[in-house]
């Protein structure tokens, strides 16, 4: 029987890794991350989790140890965040090209300099085209729903790739909520062990990161993108089948009070809880005022969002990190761009909040929205506005 | 756990008559005529044989043996990067020790060896190296020496001996060439009290194989250095790979020896060196070098015989004492 818990966020991703059986954790010690990690120490050092923890010398050595132990064929699980994501950043784009089913949990964090242990997304926002299915939590029971959903994600012999899971750092990571955890043995009959088909095996030899010509080159990559397209559906088939299994549903996009929203906000991760209590307020004072939270950021839900969105004129996108030189901060880039593209006439704000740590307030968010809609009012553009800054 | 010497006591030993036929790496390969490199990476898959599971950094063997959709590899093989052939090899055996222990496949022995030439090694690849052995995987590490990064266009690294002229430590009117000593790989790795580490030369074949037949024996990581004549990087005939790496020994520039739990064993005594120049003379990446300069390279192989023999007296004195 699944039974009802207070536990530290950090402590339930590592559950959940327990939970799922990995057969390897190699990873490095990073702030916010380290709970993570500690904790899955401490259950193989306890035996309750029967894997080899792999101490490295670095985040890199980490995703490298992960990408040896997927090859061979073990369930493969590492986690970081900021620098150490960072200094990964080679060996992820080889991870996902070789079609390795590993999982990692990245705690979001800000990137040097000025050195910042504390929150934003410019880490993840640096690795978002390296092929990994890619999605943001935003509380808790999602962190440890999405981590073992991530193991039967990635390992689906119609999808093989690895997956991020994207959790706020201290935020999310450090905090202590109510979390339903699930029983063993329903986990093992969802989620039975890592069946590879084809893995380092001296009985059937294979040659794994072979040298792409020109003449292989553009259709190995061409597959790459093939399998990342169609892991879609497959994704939504798992959270699907984990919603009968658990009880609890998942869907790429979330939209909360948009019903017969005028302006919606676009978010993600945990920033939407705070964007969801600005929103109740500002309905009660008579505003029409939703959100749309992008759950799954890779690959991106282009129809889902773009339904969740269909209703409302004005879309106020929060970013959580910069894009130094370009028009807007991704997420906002990305809308737009969809949006262009499918020919749909909307009012697109972007506002950057929330960096290296910094709270955003509910009235914060009330004022990004009056902001957006006076400057709509007068015909102005907002293309990218810092939130916050002190001057 | 077993010491090494424990482990290598009744190890198969390769001979001139049961030299094994397999080819765990197959001919077919885009080796340069003449590589030392290749040949020496053959008697390594040939010494360990089909059970081997290799893990090669980036660098010349890397793309000469997988241009897809060809390979060379009649083993299991994973290629990753270039700095992270120990890493990725600590992966393999952790989810494999995982998989055995979980019941998940079979144990039928098989044998993980890294392999990255001396940039991969010594340079950008030292610290994944260093992690590895520090943490004690059972697996081995073959460093394929030849002396610079000879994929890119013999460019110098930290491992390119005092003197030799590269593409980015270029003889000129200021230059001497590269301008510092051959970085220490062996002792490096010795330093991390590993069970067994090696050196060895494609001139001594039987010796290299046998090495390395110890080198997978041994439980926890085990490191072998092999000196692998380029000859087009080092500006000789292709016809000379065996006999500088024969004269590399001869003239104590690189000695054979092993440490085995700490301990150093002289392999190949060399009583009578020949001078250096001998070997100095035969490659042209060296040519540029005038007698004083010679004369400098002498003195410092000199002492540094010296110093190995001091290692082997006071980690093993018995075998010292043999010596002599």
């Amino acid at each position: 029987m699944a039974r009802r818990v207070g536990l530290e966020v950090s402590l339930a991703c590592a559950e959940a890794v327990k939970l799922a059986n990995a057969d390897v954790v190699a990873a490095y010690p990073i702030t916010p991350q380290t709970h993570i990690v500690e904790h899955l120490a401490e259950l193989v050092a306890d035996g309750h989790l029967d894997a080899e923890f792999i101490p490295v010398e670095s985040e890199h050595s980490a995703m490298s140890a992960c990408i040896g132990s997927s090859a061979a064929g073990a369930r493969t699980f590492t986690s970081s965040a900021s620098q150490g994501l960072a200094l990964m950043h080679e060996m992820l784009y080889i991870a996902s090209s070789m079609r390795l089913p590993i999982v990692m949990a990245v705690a979001n964090r800000s990137l040097s300099g000025p050195i910042s242990i504390w929150n934003d997304h410019s880490d993840v926002m640096g690795e978002r085209d390296t092929g990994w299915i890619q999605y943001f939590c935003e509380n808790g029971q999602e962190v440890l729903d999405l981590t073992l959903a991530a193991f039967k994600i990635a390992e689906d012999p119609r999808v093989l790739l690895p997956v991020m899971v994207n959790m706020d750092g201290f935020i999310l990571t450090h905090v202590i909520e109510p979390i339903m955890m699930p029983d063993q043995a329903e986990v093992d009959a969802w989620l039975p062990n890592y069946a590879p088909q084809l893995h380092l095996d001296p009985a059937k030899p294979i040659s794994m990161g072979m040298v792409g010509v020109p003449e292989v080159y553009t259709e190995a990559k061409r597959a790459q993108l093939q399998a990342i397209n169609d892991s879609y559906p497959i994704i939504l088939e798992h959270w699907a089948s984990f919603a009968k299994q658990f009880g609890r549903d998942y869907q790429p996009v979330e939209s909360y009070r948009t019903e017969d929203a005028e302006a919606v906000f676009v978010s993600m991760g945990s920033l939407s809880e705070t964007i969801m209590s600005a929103v109740d307020e500002m309905r009660a004072a008579g505003q029409k005022v939703g959100v749309v939270r992008i759950r799954l950021w890779r690959p991106f839900p282009v129809e889902e969002f773009t339904k969740a969105v269909a209703k409302a004129d004005t879309l106020v996108v929060i970013d959580r990190n910069l894009t130094f030189g370009a028009p807007a901060g991704p997420v906002a880039t990305e809308v737009r761009a969809l949006l262009f593209s499918q020919g749909i006439q909307k009012y697109v704000a972007n506002f950057q909040a929330g960096l290296g740590g910094r709270d955003v307030t509910r009235d914060q968010f009330k004022e990004m929205l009056a902001k957006a809609q006076r400057a709509k009012a007068a015909g102005q553009d907002m293309t990218c506005e810092m939130v916050g800054v002190k001057e | 756990m077993i010491s090494a010497a424990e482990a290598i006591k009744n190890y198969e030993k390769i001979t001139p008559k049961n030299i094994p036929l397999v080819e765990p790496f197959s001919r077919g390969h885009r080796a340069c005529q003449g590589c030392g490199e290749v040949l020496a990476l053959r008697l390594v898959a040939k010494a360990v044989g089909q059970n081997l599971i290799a893990v090669s950094a980036t660098g010349c063997m890397e793309i000469i043996s997988s241009p897809y959709p060809q390979t060379a590899w009649n083993v299991p093989w994973i290629h990753v990067a270039f700095e992270n052939a120990a890493a990725v090899a600590s992966g393999v055996e952790a989810g494999r020790k995982a998989l055995i222990r979980k019941g998940r496949i079979a144990d039928a022995g098989a044998k993980i060896v890294a392999f990255a030439g001396d940039g991969g090694t010594a340079d950008i690849g030292m610290q994944a190296l260093s992690g590895a052995l520090e943490r004690g995987h059972d697996f081995t590490y073959v460093c394929l020496d030849n002396e610079a990064y000879m994929n890119t266009g013999i460019q110098r690294s930290s491992s390119t001996p005092y003197g030799a002229s590269t593409t980015t430590s270029p003889s000129g009117s200021h230059s001497k060439g590269q301008m510092t000593w051959k970085k220490n790989m062996p002792m490096i790795a010795a330093a991390h009290n590993v069970p067994y580490v090696a050196t060895a030369s494609p001139a001594w074949h039987l010796d290299l194989m046998n090495k390395i037949r110890k080198a997978v024996a041994v439980p926890g990581p085990a490191y072998v250095h092999i000196y692998s004549p380029c000859p087009t990087g080092w500006r000789c005939g292709p016809e000379t790979s065996i006999e500088t790496a024969r004269l590399v020994v001869q003239t104590r520039i690189f000695p054979l020896y092993e440490v085995i739990d700490g301990k150093f064993v002289l392999t190949r005594d060399i009583k009578n060196p020949k001078p250096v120049e001998e070997y100095l003379k035969m490659q042209r990446r060296f040519r540029h070098l005038k007698p004083e300069d010679i004369e400098v390279i002498q003195k410092r192989v000199d002492a540094d015989w010296e110093r190995l023999l001091g290692f082997v007296k006071a980690t093993n004195p018995e075998a010292a004492d043999k010596a002599e």
